[in-house]
């Protein structure tokens, strides 16, 4: 069989596990744990007066009940803010429990441990909380009039202001190119919040173990390492006293990047404190008013362009809503301002944000992480200039696209990597004409008049995105060859269902050249490795992926270096097949990796047969050297890390035809094609199934999920029946083809993919509406109450 | 979101089950299907100090149809009345309405009852019994009483039941001869409740000119919405009938309101979309019973159906 | 003051269990957290999602809309019983090919909707398959390859059914 997995749509490794109800998320641990639960603020914004638990403290059950008052200082601290940035000159966190003030529905009051859920519940209902209710401030243009404060010292609530500013070629700035360009426009463009949703909440479980003085913590989250510091640091622990380990998580999403929560730090306090195991299962009502939500942002847009629609000067101002708190800094709109240009070669570029606060839960990355947004805004505009000039939109696009030859192509500005934005690699006139010829947009106007001919309106619409991935600072894969033969890879990234055993042993499996059922695969486990970021910004297969492989391949050196000896041969003339090390061209003189895996680890003392090879009598080392020589380390395992000088830039280019209901105003996706580059493919499989998944978040935050405020600060649709995610039902067919644009940046040329299939859908649905419509399509999402109010705001005729 | 404590009864008698009932009063109450107390409880939106599950009663099970119409038992699972072929013969609307509550695996343990009890302006069947004027039997102990549909719905989520009451049954009149009913709505999720949705039905005289007009509008007010446009559409024959005008009949009399999903004005404007296709459906139907039937209906209906 | 317990027997997967709970105890909370099958996952505990269907008589349910006591005497499957020993059922198998699955948070649900589906119906058509599945959510596949591994589990089982015969 092969031994070279790499780029082949392998089945995936997690799925027997998962399949038959084997695999293990958080709520399947600890089954004796006990459980906590939180009084949580029902007002969006009130002094906290008393607290009175009286009552619940003759619950059956109870164990603890815990305050703000109770907290020792390190925990009574407001919690760390994770990215700081000289522009969030007004950063706040929350405390993890409220002392005297909350600031959105939902924010952890009291944590009461008890011997079930049920009876935790119990006593929360019993705990009286006296709050002296303040005006809540709800929406962007509320937050930024600054007329009622979120945070006392934080005036005009505005926590951040950024602007970056790119000049054109002849050294023009936006405004002066937009005033003298030859056609200018300005408008605005809005979306609304959403959030990750996924399908199992949050969830912490700690056990303490006195005796050693140790605390292993099992969290729902996709930074274990970083996860690992925090506690460590809030508890005063020594960090190897603390083990954290992501178990099998059901969806992140991003949500579970933001770390550490209130709970996440105050079940392990309280576990030391009881000395008990004690588990947080998140509900799902918890986890609409006490995580996190994202995408709420306006886009002030001004641009000027010539008779073809080459944009000469573009200027955005974005007003973003970060909710009550700003732990995860200021990365959404940083993401929206600078991955706007998108494809394009854009004259001259200025982008400012504001970043307000609202007494709304707050807001941190959710897959896409501020581009959909910024592909909103930019394609948004390319169909408004394609609309001004009477052009196609297509071609519009085709006017600005950087072409293949400009790469590197530097945007000159600055990511959220604090590195320069500079593309890598790309085809993105070939991308356009590959998803006009899926779509068959060239025929499409046909198809449209035929189709309005029998009274049904069609439309189709377009959306192009650059995606920044795999951003640093690093990642780090080890990899040992036991001396059973098998290969045990470890990282310390988390996985949240993207595969990651099976690429990463696709990766390691083709590196070593051994059965890829010989590999296993751990990722999130700091007892396994402890050095890691953590899974976001479609980062995994380009940061674990390439220290894996180069673990690989310090493990293979090794391997080779020792089979040479062993066989007395040129380590240049070896090479691994199946498992085996042989010379190139002669299959007769091998050794296999599990013999070189023993003989890498000079022994004194034979367990079994195969280790009494490397006993001091069996004539494994010459009695000249050193059983292990300067410099080297026993065993076959090695380390590698791979920390990329900047991002690598995946793209791609989605269209769409729906229909809309003359009469009803429904809107129905009819098709959705996909051309999508992400470099060079691990699993064909996966990606494809990323991108599948990607694109139904996008039709759900296109056309169904919105995070509905009333002006009290209460978010009414807090539950699945009212905050609709897609069923089967909703979501097209996605017809896919890829475009294999390797990264010159790392050694796999491979790019990120996990997002991707988000990112443009919002601009593409909005796109096609409006060409079905004929109405300006502004703001996103749309419901068809929203269609009908834009059609009977247009004066059409509203057919009843 | 765990449910808060509550005495569980699991009477194996009706009349042990009334007894219960009748001793628990306003604290207690019935536990069918479950598929909506379960979830408010769940939430601690409702918390019954005494939970009655009925759902060892097998005798309430039935689902019988005779030429009268369909009684449906209070066990009677949404999907069982689904599948009732005798059910669908004698009343189609009950089979078109159900299709619509929901989703299948909900419909394997809600129960018709329940959802009437439950009296959700959303909610299909309540609409279906109102148009159709069907009734519930309640039972207390010592009697049981009709309740007419009319009378049964009186505010959202607020029905006739009283304390100590039991909805043992309720009754779906049969499709008259020469009539056709159709249920239309539109919701934002397949199985979601109906932004807007109408249930017709519409009878034929001999010439097969429309007799009677009458739709049933649900999310168009507190209670399901009947409005009687046989006056607005005319005695024109059934293909020929202005269902525009019966729409804008509808239109005046309901009363939407705005919500999170859709505004007011929209839901009015799309209920009237929907009542003019509904009730042009339901006019076809009544054409095709007309010429099917010939004079018989529900042929092939048996009592105890699928019980 | 503590609650009743309710003495109750369930058999699930095949198995007879007896277990004492209160009246308030969820079914996917008896079967996750008292006999241990953890394979069962709650997502919304409102009966939206369906993450938490189980069998009950050979019928699809929502474990998190059902009492424990409900349950007494009934028979109930769930994902750590549709696999036949160590062979995964041609559903199981069927979402394995086809990638119909991610986290794997949601897809206890949908083998246990889609077991029921196909034992009603072998073949179903496309829509039929949609309708099926209606009710269960799924964050990460975006649904495309859980459908085409309803289709490819058909197929399967007419193949097996095929080759007994």
């Amino acid at each position: 069989m092969t031994t070279r997995p790499f780029g082949e749509a392998v089945q995936r490794r997690e799925d027997p596990r998962l399949l038959t109800g084997r695999g293990r998320y958080l709520d399947d641990l600890g089954s004796g744990a006990l459980a906590a639960a939180f009084v949580r603020s029902p007002h969006a914004h009130a002094v906290v007066r008393d607290i009175d638990v009286a009552d619940a403290l003759d619950v059956d059950g109870l164990v603890a009940v815990y305050t703000w008052e109770d907290l020792p200082e390190r925990l009574a601290r407001p919690l760390p803010l994770l990215i700081p940035h000289p522009a969030l000159t007004h950063g706040r966190t929350a405390l993890p429990l409220a002392r005297d003030r909350v600031r959105h529905v939902g924010e952890p009051v009291v944590m009461v441990v008890a011997r079930d859920r049920y009876l935790a519940e119990d006593a929360c209902a019993l705990i009286r909380v006296d709050y002296d209710p303040l005006p809540a401030v709800v929406g962007l243009e509320e937050a930024a009039r600054g007329e009622r404060l979120v945070h006392d010292d934080v005036p005009g609530n505005v926590g951040a202001h950024l602007v970056q500013s790119v000049p054109s070629a002849d050294g023009r700035e936006a405004g002066e190119a937009i005033a003298a360009a030859p056609h200018r426009l300005e408008f605005r463009l809005d979306i609304e919040r959403s959030a990750s949703m996924p399908l199992e909440g949050r969830g912490v479980y700690a056990r303490w173990d006195a005796d050693d003085a140790s605390l292993r913590v099992y969290s729902s989250t996709q930074t274990s390492t970083s996860v690992r510091m925090a506690l460590a640091a809030t508890l005063g622990l020594p960090l190897p006293k603390v083990e954290v380990i992501a178990p099998d998580v059901g969806g992140g999403f991003g949500v579970k990047i933001m770390h550490p929560w209130p709970e996440e730090v105050l079940v392990p306090w309280a576990a030391m404190l009881l000395g008990r195991e004690v588990k947080w299962t998140e509900d799902r009502r918890e986890h609409f008013t006490s995580s996190a939500h994202e995408r709420a942002q306006a886009h002030s847009v001004r641009v000027g362009f010539d008779d073809d629609g080459r944009v000469l000067g573009l200027d955005v101002t974005i007003l973003h809503d970060h909710g009550a708190y700003t732990p995860y800094g200021i990365i959404v709109p940083i993401i929206t301002s600078t991955q706007l240009p998108g494809p394009y070669r854009l004259g001259a570029y200025r982008v400012a944000f504001s970043s307000v606060y609202t007494t709304t839960v707050q807001v941190t990355p959710y897959r896409g992480a501020g581009r959909p947004q910024a592909v909103f805004c930019m394609e948004r505009t390319m169909d408004r200039i394609a609309a001004h000039l009477g052009l196609d939109r297509t071609a519009v696009r085709a006017a600005n696209l950087i072409q293949p030859e400009e790469f590197p192509y530097d945007q000159g500005l600055t990511f959220q990597d604090g590195r320069p934005l500079v593309y890598d690699s790309g085809d993105y006139p070939e991308s356009l004409r590959l998803l006009k010829e899926l779509i068959g947009w060239d025929s499409f106007a046909a198809e449209k008049e035929r189709a309005a001919a029998g009274g049904r309106r069609l439309g189709i619409g377009i959306g192009c995105y650059v995606e920044g991935t795999g951003v640093g600072p690093y990642e780090g894969g080890h990899v040992q060859i036991t001396s059973d033969g098998r290969v045990h890879v470890s990282t310390g990234l988390t996985s949240q269902g993207q595969g990651h055993e099976t690429v990463f042993a696709q990766i390691a499996a083709t590196e070593l050249g051994v059965p890829l059922e010989r590999v296993s695969v751990v990722t999130g486990d700091t007892r396994r490795f402890g050095y890691a970021v953590g899974t976001f910004a479609s980062r995994a297969a380009v940061m674990s992926g390439n220290a894996i492989a180069l673990a690989c391949r310090k493990v293979r050196e090794k391997a080779l270096r020792i089979a040479a000896e062993a066989l007395e041969a040129d380590p240049r003339d070896l090479e691994i097949t199946d498992g085996l090390v042989h010379v190139a061209g002669v299959p007769g003189a091998s050794v296999p990796l599990a013999t070189v895996a023993v003989l890498a680890n000079p022994l004194r003392y034979a367990f079994d047969d195969e280790a009494a090879r490397a006993t001091q009598f069996a004539g494994a080392s010459p009695p000249d050297r050193p059983p292990v020589a300067e410099g080297e380390e026993p065993g076959l395992e090695g380390r590698g890390y791979y920390s990329p000088i900047r991002s690598t830039f995946a793209s791609g280019m989605h269209a769409a035809i729906v229909e809309t209901d003359p009469l009803t105003a429904e809107i129905r996706i009819l098709r959705y094609a996909v051309v999508h580059d992400c470099g060079n493919l691990v699993n064909p499989m996966i990606v494809e199934g990323q991108i599948h998944g990607g694109v139904a978040q996008g039709v759900g935050g296109a056309l169904y999920e919105r995070m509905v405020y009333d002006g009290h600060g209460q978010l009414l649709n807090a539950s699945f029946m009212d905050f609709l995610m897609p069923y089967a039902t909703e979501v097209p067919h996605v017809e896919t083809a890829h475009l294999q644009t390797p990264s010159p940046l790392n050694p796999l040329g491979i790019k990120g993919a996990g997002e991707a299939g988000v990112i443009p859908v919002s601009a593409v649905i909005a796109s096609a509406v409006e060409d079905a419509e004929g109405i300006p399509v502004m703001k996103m999402p749309i419901s068809p109450s929203e269609l009908f109010d834009l059609r009977r705001a247009a004066g059409g005729p509203q057919a009843s | 979101m765990k449910p808060p404590p509550f005495d569980h009864h699991a009477p194996r008698t009706l009349a042990e089950a009334l007894d219960v009932l009748a001793a628990t009063g306003e604290h207690g109450k019935v536990l069918a299907g479950g598929q909506s107390l379960i979830p408010l409880m769940n939430m601690r939106l409702a918390a019954p100090a005494h939970l009655v599950d009925i759902n060892r009663l097998g005798g309430l099970a039935a689902v019988e149809t005779g030429p009268d119409g369909v009684r449906v038992g209070a066990l009677a699972r949404h999907a069982q009345v689904e599948r009732s072929a005798g059910a669908a013969a004698v009343q189609p609307l009950l089979r078109q309405a159900l299709r619509l509550v929901a989703h299948p695996v909900i419909r394997n343990r809600g129960t018709a009852v329940g959802s009437l009890v439950h009296a959700d302006p959303a909610a299909e069947l309540p609409a279906v019994l109102a148009l159709l004027g069907g009734s519930v039997r309640l039972a207390r102990r010592g009697g049981t009483r009709d309740v007419p549909a009319g009378e049964f719905f009186t505010g959202p989520l607020e029905s006739a039941l009283g304390p100590g009451e039991l909805a043992v049954s309720a009754f779906f009149p049969a499709l008259p001869p020469r009539a056709g009913t159709a249920f239309e709505e539109v919701s934002r999720r397949h199985g979601d409740y109906a932004l807007a949705g109408v249930a017709a039905l519409v009878r034929l005289d001999g010439g097969l000119r429309v007799a009677a007009a009458t739709a049933a509008c649900v999310s168009a007010g507190p209670v399901p919405v009947v409005v009687d446009v046989t006056a607005a559409c005319g005695a024109a024959p059934a293909g020929a009938a202005d269902w525009e005008a019966a729409a804008r009949a509808v239109r005046e009399r309901i009363e939407p309101e705005d919500d999170i999903h859709a505004s007011a004005d929209y839901r009015r404007h799309l209920t009237g979309v929907l009542a003019a296709r509904a009730l042009r459906e339901a006019a076809r139907a009544a054409v095709e019973h007309a010429d099917g039937s010939a004079g018989g209906y529900a042929a092939g209906s048996r009592a105890g159906d699928g019980g | 003051m503590g609650e009743a317990a309710h003495e109750i027997a369930l058999t699930v997967n095949g198995v007879l269990r007896r277990t004492r709970v209160p009246g308030r105890r969820l079914l996917s909370d008896c079967l996750r957290h008292d006999l241990g099958l953890t394979g069962t996952h709650v997502g919304c505990e409102h009966g939206v999602c369906g993450c938490c269907t189980v069998l009950l008589d050979g019928e699809p349910v929502r474990s998190c809309l059902m009492f424990a006591v409900t349950a007494d005497g009934h028979e109930i499957t769930t994902v750590e019983g549709l696999a036949d020993g160590a062979r995964m059922s041609p559903v199981q198998r069927a979402f394995a090919e086809c990638h119909g699955l991610q986290c794997g948070f949601c897809t206890p649900g949908f083998l246990c909707t889609v077991t029921a589906l196909l034992r009603e119906n072998p073949a179903p058509s496309g829509e039929e398959v949609l309708e099926g599945l209606s009710g269960n959510l799924c964050r990460c596949t975006g649904y495309q390859n859980i459908v085409r591994a309803v289709h490819r589990a058909a197929e399967i089982m007419a193949e097996e059914r095929a080759e007994e015969a």
